[in-house]
């Protein structure tokens, strides 16, 4: 704290906090269960027997608690079999401002690459969704949380322009800790971008779905994640700009029960619908027919 | 409170020896007003004082030459530093505010209004941080809520109409982070800002004049020309918010570290082509003289003007896009022969 500074200015500092470690606690609370056959459900706390969940487009049987998945996952989901023709897979990191905290940046993707075996937080590609072609992109929560660096935009901006130059409808699936701190102002830059190439998919006519999953918040909500024609969210996902723990620290009170997700967005008028996985696939399609 | 960054204490001392010479000379001539350093000195007995004040100005420029990114930090939310306000009550001319969102309310973080820059009309947007405790606490010391960023953007519309250039002054810790913040689309209006920034039909200039923020900022600097002053920051993150997660602790230590990886200086930005340009301060940063600072960035902010009116609004939108579109680093790997066939 510099001298003469209050101490709400010194917390006010620190507003430009985003989500991540609020995120990243959450998402260690659910996943942190044995690789056994066996897990214990974070929404209603029974036994499920994991293929099942998995056989449930990982929906807890039980209560309907949506699990996280990866974006591989998610395009196996939202594709019908076989269609989903991956592109711009071909753009690696680099590391422009030579960044280390703790750890150098370059390892930490390295580390990353190795544990979830993709090279980005974006999966992009053209596909058929219930017999629609459309342009799908999905962000990549195993992958630094979701965070939007360089190459996330850069593939979120070539998937735009080619969902904008094919006149396909747009869906990104979004689920993100926000920026990403090691490409700092560039990354704060991919929003611009992203926002940009949006503007003129919107003056070409385009569709865009936003779906926005457990958890999308920081600089992806604060860009291309909240500018869909249609936003749809997945049952109880958190959903904000600033993440629990800054709003806390920031007010100096706890929040209410349920604030910041999905169904608190819908009745604040932020979100289209909440749909549940089951029926993602069906409304998507349904609302691509009302536009084409 | 004026000398309160600790690397500005050998200029404490040469201005109390400056008070001093200027109290002696003082002694001998009534008519010299008991100001301290602020006075001018005259050419007849330019000796002691001018050598001194000569002084300072090394010692300041070698100082503030070398601030470390933290310390430029520092200087960035300097209490004395010009806000928005200071700015625009010194550089336009028949200023007329514009208040409110007409949705919500009028958010005091963010000042918008008609104002004449030079030979130009313009709109002005700018985040008030508040300089007194009343004033900073309306302000949410500079926070702003979504209803200022839909303010910011329906005036900016409102000049769209009338082909009015835009001027964007930056200066905001972040957007505000609060319950009703969120509930009312915080995200929701930073984004339509950025996309609607990006495709209005009229010219914009941003500068960050202090703090630049993350996405709070970004929501109004989305232009044809960005620019920040000499000793601003401009970043995704604070220094503590990112040593908070990163170092798992804020200290001075780790701020200190977190303010050099972020690359936020002004210097940095423009190396890294997230700004166009650098506007230079006064001697010592902006806060040691309001009216030389306005002076400066006036002057940048006319010549950006006097360039982009002219320009076929088609052709704007489409280097605005161009512009941010270049904006990121990475590597492409080229296909290999197999996957291509
Ligand atoms: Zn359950």
């Amino acid at each position: 704290m510099t001298r003469g500074q209050t101490k709400q200015e010194a917390r006010m500092a620190t507003v430009a906090t985003r989500s991540w470690t609020d995120v990243k606690t959450d998402q260690q609370k659910k996943t942190s269960v044995p690789e056994g056959l066996w897990l214990r459900c974070p929404g209603c706390s029974a036994m499920i027997y994991k293929r099942q969940m998995e056989a449930n487009l990982h929906v807890c049987p039980e209560c309907g608690h949506h699990y996280r998945i990866s974006a591989t996952t998610r395009v196996e989901q939202l594709a019908d079999d076989n269609t989903f023709v991956r592109m711009f897979d071909n753009l690696r990191a680099v590391d422009p401002l030579k960044f280390r905290d703790l750890k150098s940046y370059p390892e930490r993707i390295k580390a990353e690459q190795v544990k979830t075996g993709q090279h980005e937080g974006c999966v992009a590609g053209e596909a058929f969704v219930k017999g629609r072609p459309a342009m799908l992109a999905c962000l990549d929560l195993t992958f630094m949380m979701g965070s939007m660096g360089s190459v996330v935009g850069e593939t979120l901006t070539r998937a735009i322009e080619h969902a904008t130059e094919h006149k396909l409808p747009l869906i990104i699936v979004s689920c993100s800790g926000g920026a990403r701190m090691q490409e700092a102002g560039l990354s704060l830059m991919q929003m611009a971008k992203t926002s940009s190439a949006l503007a003129r998919f919107d003056d070409a006519g385009g569709l865009f779905i936003s779906v926005l999953t457990d958890p999308t918040t920081g600089g992806v909500t604060a860009s291309f994640a909240m500018l869909g024609d249609v936003i749809i969210a997945e049952p109880k996902a958190l959903i904000g700009f600033a993440g629990p723990r800054v709003i806390r620290q920031t007010i100096r009170q706890e929040l209410p029960e349920g604030f910041q997700r999905s169904e608190f967005l819908r009745e604040s008028g932020m979100v289209d619908r909440v749909v549940s996985r089951h029926d993602l696939r069906d409304e998507i399609a349904r609302i691509i027919d009302y536009t084409s | 409170m004026f000398y309160q960054l600790d690397f500005e204490q050998p200029i404490r001392e040469i201005d109390e020896r400056i008070a001093d010479a200027e109290r002696r000379e003082g002694s001998r001539d009534v008519e010299v007003p008991a100001l301290g350093g602020v006075v001018s000195p005259q050419p007849e007995r330019e000796g002691d004082v001018g050598e001194l004040r000569a002084e300072r100005d090394r010692v300041l420029r070698s100082l503030y030459r070398k601030l470390s990114p933290w310390d430029t930090v520092r200087v960035a939310r300097h209490p004395n530093r010009p806000q928005s306000r200071d700015y625009i009550a010194r550089m336009a001319r028949d200023f007329v505010e514009l208040h409110g969102d007409r949705r919500y309310g009028d958010d005091p973080a963010i000042v918008t209004g008609f104002g004449r820059l030079g030979p130009h009309k313009c709109l002005i947007v700018g985040h008030q941080k508040g300089r007194d405790t009343q004033e900073k606490i309306g302000c949410h010391f500079g926070c702003a809520h979504p209803e200022g960023y839909r303010k910011a953007l329906a005036k900016m519309q409102l000049a769209e109409k009338y082909g009015l250039p835009i001027v964007t002054l930056v200066d905001t810790p972040g957007a505000y982070p609060g319950l009703g913040a969120e509930q009312r689309g915080q995200a929701e209006a930073i984004a339509v800002n950025l996309r609607e920034m990006s495709r209005m039909k009229t010219p914009i200039v941003s500068v960050v004049i202090g703090e630049g923020g993350s996405g709070g900022a970004l929501g109004i600097a989305v232009a044809d020309r960005v620019a920040m002053l000499e000793h601003s920051w401009y970043s995704v993150i604070s220094p503590e918010g990112c040593a908070a997660i990163l170092w798992k602790q804020a200290n001075e230590q780790t701020n200190a570290a977190s303010a050099e990886a972020l690359r936020l200086t002004a210097r940095d930005n423009l190396k890294l082509g997230i700004i166009d340009a650098v506007v230079s301060e006064p001697v010592g940063a902006a806060h040691r003289d309001h009216d030389q600072a306005a002076e400066l960035l006036l002057s940048w902010v006319v010549d950006q003007l006097d360039e982009l009116v002219g320009v076929d609004r088609d052709e704007l939108i489409q280097r605005r896009h161009e512009r941010f579109r270049a904006l990121g680093s990475f590597e492409e790997l080229q296909p290999k022969p197999a996957e291509a066939g």
